[in-house]
């Protein structure tokens, strides 16, 4: 093999792999490799900040666990100098202004006492918490009065015995998940217990779930940040995309799990179809809407009693079952009127039966619509679900390949790039068909559906070799041409899904719906 | 259990002086945990001249937990469902407002209180809560016709699900 060395050293991108690999070798099937002489740097969401950005790629940040507590105690630390306030009360602050650090600068510098109040923070200038001894002290929660009990009180006064206290936290925190906004024991007070205060007081046992807890509200109180969806995954991926530009861009992250989703909805990848149309899809898809218009194809009513129908073969002669009406299945006439001529309706023509006709055809159509794309949507879904069976045996397939090859594992590589492309590429092709139902026809749309249909014939292409017995695979020959394949396939997509963003960032596709105006639910004008 | 102390000066506190039209008395004298209320309904409301059990249960975990609280007679009101259950929607009994330091006097005020003043706006039945901001006058006669069926006389505490539920002190 004389490109291994481009193979190691290119190996963190598959995409540069396979590219590198088709400059070098002479292809069977270069001609569709024309646009080969653009850099490779086209490969997907790789961190390459310096090259030019796609307009279908966001630029997006991963946290993992130990990042997220260093941004909080940089934004503490920050705080704590700048407003020269104690930390754990900037803390505080910062949480309850959902760690928007300039709104809280400028709030704070304009009516210092308003946002202490609003935070729950009492005034400044008190002693710092301690626990203490106070003759005749009474426990209003558990009404202990013995000489020598320990007690405790935030800013507010409010003081209870120590144990009641710890109780009262641990409550908090191993059963109601409260970290943040844990508030003074008593009835009505809403101050906030502190960080400090909580060090005195908790048990060591608590300490890590808290932290877990107060990282937990961090993420989840920037709006910029969000958790990585996937199982067992513990980062944090930061975007700026905001919700109202969702119209606009289709905010793909991915987590350094590997993990690819949507920043928008926190759905899995659903390029190039945006948020408001993946949210209307899946509900059309899960509602039993399409039963209506199963219904409203397949059968009739009767004409007197308004029974829905279905003729399940046999003549066109039918009798109501509830009504005993007698017509015609043809025409919705009165079969009476048919005269002699039995099992032939003639009388097509006639006005009485052509408007309910036009109704069905109709409704016929809007079904056969809503199918072609739900079946291709299906079938890749499910084909990407296959992908993972898949990919467990190209696993198998490829320690099977070294063996019987003698290869080494860095040259059957290639099958595993071939098969994470056959997974992206079914996904995005999936969507593409829930965007295409919304598509109204124009100039666009065409272009789109060549590009989809290039896209769609490359992976079927890839996916077919891909499958060849572990003997063939050892092939030089098909194993350069999966690579080509392979190479192929993310291009396209990538054509495919600039374009597609392009377009949606400058407005112009046209939809048959009207779900940009991200309201309510009730996009009822909704023609299909 | 430090809970003891706690719940005994309360109930000291209760019997003592209860809220205006109730008298309170534990459900048996082995277990400070079940509390039995007979509620007179409050005047000038519908309720009036109606006789309610209340059963106040308390946790084990009592007061760090909040109290649970359902009407032993069966009552037509926008907050309790209506059902041999009784559940009420009482805010204060909410895991995130329940503070330890909240006393048993303040929620049998605030049962009370409910009485006199519904919250049609947190319903626990949405039609009853309809009604009352509709047509407030079909709703009192409901609410009467409830009190003249099953608010007459000693309050039975017998109804409701009984020891099973009961907090073991």
């Amino acid at each position: 093999m004389d490109s291994d060395d481009e193979y190691m050293s290119a190996l963190s991108s598959e995409d540069d792999i396979a590219l590198d690999d088709s400059d070098n070798d002479d292809l069977s099937g270069g001609e569709e490799f024309d646009f080969d002489d653009e850099p490779p740097d086209l490969g997907i969401q790789k961190d390459d900040s310096q090259k030019k950005r796609a307009a279908y790629d966001i630029s997006f940040k991963v946290y993992r666990p130990q990042d997220i507590q260093k941004q909080q105690d940089d934004l503490i630390n920050e705080v704590n100098m700048i407003l020269d306030i104690r930390k754990e009360e900037a803390a505080i602050l910062l949480r309850h202004f959902r760690w928007n650090k300039e709104r809280l600068i400028e709030d704070y510098m304009d009516k210092p006492r308003q946002v202490l109040e609003a935070a729950g923070l009492a005034q400044n200038g008190a002693k710092p918490p301690r626990l203490e001894t106070i003759p005749g002290f009474v426990c209003d929660i558990c009404c202990e009065d013995a000489p020598g009990l320990q007690s405790f009180a935030i800013k507010c006064g409010h003081r209870y015995c120590v144990d009641c206290y710890r109780h009262y936290l641990a409550q908090k925190i191993k059963e109601e998940g409260e970290a943040a906004r844990i508030q003074c024991p008593s009835d009505g007070c809403n101050l906030i217990i502190d960080a400090r205060s909580l060090d005195i007081l908790m048990p060591s046992d608590l300490t890590e779930r808290y932290h877990t807890l107060l990282n937990r509200t961090f993420v989840e109180d920037k709006e910029t940040l969000k958790w990585c969806p996937a199982p067992d995954c513990q980062n944090a991926v930061e975007c700026g995309v905001k919700k109202k530009d969702l119209d606009k861009v289709v905010p793909t992250v991915q987590c350094a799990c590997g993990y690819r989703f949507c920043f928008g909805c926190i759905l899995s990848d659903h390029q190039p179809a945006p948020c408001e149309l993946v949210k209307r899809w899946l509900k059309k898809c899960a509602d039993d809407s399409e039963t209506a218009n199963w219904i409203s194809a397949n059968t009739k009513e009767c004409p007197k009693c308004n029974s829905t129908i279905e003729k399940n073969g046999g003549c066109n002669h039918m009798t109501c079952r509830k009504c005993r009406h007698e017509f015609c299945w043809m025409c919705m006439g009165l079969w009476s009127e048919h005269g002699t001529s039995w099992y032939n309706c003639n009388r097509f023509e006639e006005k009485s039966g052509t408007e309910a006709r036009d109704a069905q055809a109709k409704s016929r159509v809007s079904l056969e619509r809503y199918l072609h794309y739900y079946n291709r949507y299906a079938n890749h879904e499910q084909s990407a679900r296959l992908d993972k069976d898949i990919y467990v045996k190209t696993e198998k397939k490829m320690v099977q390949l070294q063996k019987e090859s003698g290869m080494s594992w860095i040259e059957v590589q290639y099958l595993n790039s071939a098969s994470q492309a056959l997974q992206t590429c079914r996904q995005t092709l999936k969507w593409t068909y829930a965007f295409a139902f919304y598509l109204a026809r124009n100039n666009l749309t065409e272009i789109f559906e060549d590009n989809q249909k290039d896209l769609e014939m490359a992976v079927e292409n890839l996916s077919e070799m891909f499958e060849k017995p572990v003997a063939d695979l050892a092939d030089a020959k098909l194993k350069v041409d999966i690579m080509d394949k392979t190479s192929y396939c993310n291009k396209r997509r990538i054509i495919l899904l600039e374009d597609t963003a392009n377009n949606l960032a400058n407005g112009a596709w046209t939809f048959n719906v009207d779900f940009m105006t991200p309201t309510t639910t009730s996009g009822s004008s909704s023609r299909r | 259990m430090a809970s003891q102390k706690r719940i005994q000066k309360e109930l000291a506190e209760c019997t003592r002086s209860p809220p205006p039209g109730m008298s309170i008395a534990l459900a048996s004298e082995s277990n400070l945990h079940k509390w039995h209320v007979v509620l007179q309904g409050p005047p000038n409301t519908p309720y009036a001249g109606g006789t309610f059990g209340l059963v106040v249960t308390l946790p084990v975990e009592y007061p760090f937990k909040a109290p649970a609280v359902t009407f032993a007679t069966r009552i037509y009101h926008p907050n309790v469902t209506n059902d041999s259950q009784g559940s009420i929607c009482l805010g204060a009994l909410k895991p995130e407002n329940w503070k330890p330091a909240s006393k048993l006097l303040g929620v049998l005020e605030a049962v009370r209180a409910l009485l006199v003043e519904p919250m049609p706006d947190d319903p626990l039945e949405a039609r009853i809560a309809e009604e009352y901001k509709a047509d407030r006058k079909e709703f009192e006669k409901n609410a009467r016709a409830y009190v003249a069926r099953y608010a007459k006389g000693q309050p039975k505490f017998d109804g409701e699900a009984g020891g099973a539920e009961a907090a073991k002190s």
